[in-house]
């Protein structure tokens, strides 16, 4: 059984950079690229006060939250410490040169 | 293959703090074993007084559990002591016998007490203090008996008898010298403090000399004989004359050891398998016994355990504070004075207040404060930092008070503060909840107040507030580092200064050549580093390093401010604050056609158009610039506005055309990117409508011509503007202000508003630059004009380029 769905060709993410794609219900999805271009999926809402993540610096395989500086890694969902939060993650692939998400 | 091994003889605040910069930058690199003498985690050797004095307990100062040893996957050994170091075969072997092969060894075996050679000095009752067991037998003596003696009127020997005191026994201070601390302090302030303490109900022999310790009956210490014959009882009696380097095991093992176990400037022992950190270390010939100098030499060595060879140790200044609740002290540097030197002091005896600065060649040298030692950390800094202070020397002894950062109730001193008092205006952080966070966490940088209790991460306007918090927690402990030392981020060791440096000395261009050539320890730098980095060099090679949008935080990369919800604020330029009807028509079409639920004028003279959706961005863009509109720059560390007044063109006290002057600037600094953001204002008369004084660059129309003033700020740090120089046309307005705006944006540190860089560097050096060098003012200008050349509208470039795709959302196929 597959639920993968077709997001976008890898290089419309830029390095280090993300776009965000949005569902119909459930709120907003953030999906970054890595310089190693490895993908990541995260709800693109932070543990803290809701900053939209797909707007931060990413860096090492972590985002920087642009509201308030949290950072959440971007493998786990989790914030770095001393903070304290949890990030919703989803399934995300490259095929081909695209990227794929599991929904 | 197996992991090298490191053993660590020594389980104290240095070679534990060693470790744990290890574990920072090479987390894998080594098998980690650790031999500790004491049954104890790593503790705050630093708190033991306050123990003493009953004020915490054992478990509040212990800095490392048992869980960080197991998650760091430490082998540790406790309670063992080593015996020897078998250096052919690279074994340790304690006194057990167990023994750990190490292909690396950190000797970090701290310091002993001197315990004074006299007759009766191994008696029952008669201690050094040094570690909990000490201070254990110290609460346990004063639960049985009366007379406590405490030889040696030093820190500790203080610290001793006022926590013995507090537990209710009688305590003589025995000291050898003719003052008290005259380590730390001239005679005045020991008188001054002599005073205080036995006000509290101690009693002092200065110089007196010890003869004999004496035994009663028991065979416990029962009384002290002086030289001149005295003899007064004694039932406890504490030896704090001083520490000695713990080198017995080095020296055992022929390591060279000459007043402590002698290393280099990367803490390296006569052996180069074997590093030394902490007190057992004479480094270029001095053995530390406080702890921020033992810290900066932990960084040097984990640098090089881990394999990175940049760092060096090459000596620290070291600051001094008693902790005794109620008394405040604190010195630093050469605080005697002499030969070459000046002092200046303030001496009230009634008010008991004390303090003495001493000054060479115009440099902070060295002081002692009693009695307020708030801006102790601030003489500090200016002593590590070197700095020139003869600007500042009529007022310099009366401290940094004139601070005036905004945001918590005028308080500009932390020492005077209520522990519910609130720090951070931004968070809610009050002094109380800084000052537990900072004893219970063990944190000694401003960076660990900042990540744990989040005061001083919004704004910052705090920071210095929380430094003197930290100053005034720790003590000696208290690490200043020079402000052009101070790393960039946890990125790098590197300071700004360092960073910006090279990229101009060896051409870098790019991020990736930055974190290669000056060894960054992450792969692509962080939230803090890259804005910086990439700052730096697009200012440095305008035209050729290519600027990087995955560098910039979002407001930049999208032309707008992102608000709390995510949507994002629209403000067009109004050249000089001027608008027309057609204008405001746009403007007005926009935001209805948008669905702009808020329109405000801000306080640069412009219009804000608030809650616009990320992906409408582009369109409303389009229809502004359409309407002959351009990007307001209300987002960056870039110019936003020129603010000014109506001035001569209708104003009837007008004396100068100030809307056609901040016009004309305003266009000449369209899009310049500075550290940080820039505001200028101009006003036509004296009378300064446009509230010039405030501004980065502030002009001021006279009847001869204008008057121009610098680094000026209206926000965190409310700082009047500082007059810079008069001149008589618009062009030369356009020039010398230009010209200064260039000088700081080649050296401002990123982040750094003008006022900020006025204060590190000093308006005497801008005017050198400036004023007095007239080709360089012209170079200055040139160079700004010429990085500034073919500025293009960031609204309008970033429609027709290719980055169009991140203002759009993508919505997946059902």
């Amino acid at each position: 059984m597959s639920n993968w769905k077709l997001v976008c060709p890898l290089e419309d993410i830029p390095p280090l950079g993300s776009r965000v794609v949005q569902q119909a219900t459930g709120g907003d999805i953030a999906i970054f690229r890595t310089s190693e271009d490895e993908v990541f999926a995260l709800h693109d809402k932070c543990p803290h006060k809701g900053g939209p993540l797909s707007q931060g610096i990413v860096h090492g395989k972590r985002v920087t939250c642009p509201l308030h500086g949290w950072n959440i890694q971007l493998e786990s969902g989790e914030a770095v410490a001393p903070d304290v939060g949890h990030c919703g993650k989803f399934e995300v692939k490259v095929e081909g040169g695209n990227v794929y998400l599991s929904v | 293959m197996s992991k090298p091994k490191l053993v660590m003889v020594g389980n104290g605040m240095a070679g534990v703090r060693t470790l744990e910069e290890l574990f920072k930058i090479a987390p894998d690199m080594y098998d980690v074993t650790v031999f500790g003498a004491e049954p104890h985690p790593n503790y705050n050797r630093i708190l033991l007084s306050p123990v003493l004095a009953g004020e915490m307990k054992v478990q509040d100062i212990i800095l490392n559990d048992h869980d960080w040893y197991r998650d760091n996957r430490v082998n540790l050994h406790l309670g063992k002591k080593v015996a020897r170091i078998d250096r052919v075969k690279r074994v340790v072997i304690s006194e057990d016998g167990t023994e750990e092969p190490y292909d690396r060894l950190l000797l970090a075996t701290g310091s002993t007490p001197f315990m004074l050679p006299i007759p009766g000095n191994n008696l029952e009752g008669v201690i050094g203090y040094r570690d909990i067991a000490d201070t254990d037998a110290m609460i346990e003596a004063a639960k049985k008996y009366k007379h406590a003696v405490v030889i040696g009127g030093g820190l500790l020997g203080l610290e001793a008898a006022n926590g013995l005191k507090l537990r209710g026994m009688d305590v003589t201070v025995v000291h050898l010298g003719a003052w008290l601390l005259e380590r730390q302090l001239d005679e005045v302030a020991g008188k001054m403090l002599q005073k205080s303490l036995e006000d509290r109900g101690l009693t002092f022999l200065l110089e007196k000399q010890t003869e004999a310790l004496i035994p009663g009956e028991s065979g416990r210490v029962a009384a002290i004989r002086f030289k001149d014959g005295m003899q007064i009882p004694a039932e406890l009696v504490v030896m704090a004359a001083g520490i000695r380097p713990n080198t017995s095991l080095a020296e055992a093992s022929g390591i060279y050891c000459n007043r402590g176990i002698v290393v280099n400037d990367t803490l390296q022992t006569y052996d180069p398998k074997i590093y030394a950190v902490g007190e057992c270390v004479a480094h270029r010939g001095i053995a530390y016994g406080l702890v921020a100098p033992l810290f900066e030499q932990a960084k040097v060595a984990a640098n090089h355990l881990a394999n990175y060879g940049i760092g060096r140790y090459t000596g620290s200044v070291t600051s001094t504070k008693l902790k005794v609740t109620g008394i405040d002290l604190f010195s630093a540097g050469d605080y005697m004075g002499g030969k070459g030197t000046e002092e200046i002091v303030l001496n009230d005896a009634a008010g008991g207040v004390y303090k003495k600065l001493v000054i060479k060649d115009n440099k902070l040298v060295g002081g002692v404060l009693y009695g307020d030692t708030a801006d102790g950390p601030w003489y500090f800094q200016l002593l590590k930092d070197g700095k020139d202070i003869h600007e500042i020397r009529d007022t310099l002894l009366f401290g940094q008070s004139m601070v005036g950062d905004v945001g918590h109730a005028g308080q500009s001193k932390a020492a005077s503060m209520s522990d519910d008092a609130e720090v951070c205006g931004c968070n809610g952080v009050t002094k109380g909840t800084i000052v537990r966070a900072i004893k219970e966490k063990g944190l000694f940088t401003l960076d660990e107040v900042k990540k744990h209790t989040k005061a001083a991460s919004s704004c910052g306007s705090c920071a210095g507030l929380c430094e003197q918090i930290l100053a005034s927690t720790l003590g000696g402990a208290y690490q200043a580092t020079a402000t052009d030392k101070k790393p960039l981020c946890g990125c790098t060791d590197h300071s700004h200064k360092d960073v910006r440096e090279a990229i101009v000395a060896r051409h870098l261009t790019t991020k990736e050549a930055v974190f290669e050539a000056m060894d960054w320890k992450t792969p692509n730098g962080c939230d803090k580093c890259r804005p910086a980095i990439n700052y730096y060099l697009i200012s440095s090679f305008p035209h050729e390093s290519k600027d990087d949008p995955q560098s910039r935080f979002i407001n930049e990369r999208s032309h707008a401010n992102i608000q709390k919800d995510g949507t994002y604020s629209v403000v067009p330029r109004m050249w000089g604050g001027l608008t027309t009807p057609d204008e405001l028509r746009a403007i007005a079409d926009a935001a209805e056609k948008y669905k702009v639920p808020t329109v405000k004028v801000t306080g640069g003279q412009r219009i804000d158009l608030l809650g616009v959706k990320k992906e409408d961005l582009p369109k409303m863009w389009a229809d502004l610039n359409a309407a002959g509109m351009v990007s307001g720059h209300a987002y960056g560390k870039s110019i936003r506005t020129v603010k000014t007044c109506v001035g001569a063109e209708h104003c009837r006290f007008g004396t100068q055309k100030s809307m056609t002057m901040g016009v004309k600037l305003e266009k000449m600094l369209f899009d310049m990117y500075a550290p940080h953001k820039v505001k200028l204002a101009v006003s036509g008369c004296p009378r300064n409508c446009a509230e010039a004084g405030i501004k980065d660059v502030g002009v001021i129309g006279v009847d001869s011509g204008y008057e121009i003033y610098i680094g000026g700020n209206g926000g965190i740090k409310t700082e009047v503007a500082q007059f810079f120089c008069k001149v008589s046309t618009d062009e030369e307005v356009m020039e010398y202000s230009g010209a200064f705006l260039q000088l700081y944006r080649e050296e401002g540190w990123y982040l750094e508003r003008t006022c900020h860089y006025m204060e590190r560097v000093g308006l005497e050096y801008i005017k050198g630059k400036i004023l007095e060098d007239a080709e360089g003012r012209k170079a200055y200008y040139n160079r700004l004009l010429d990085s500034l050349k073919g500025a293009k509208d960031p609204w309008e470039t970033s429609r027709e380029e290719k980055p169009i795709k991140q203002f759009i959302p993508i919505r997946l196929e059902a």
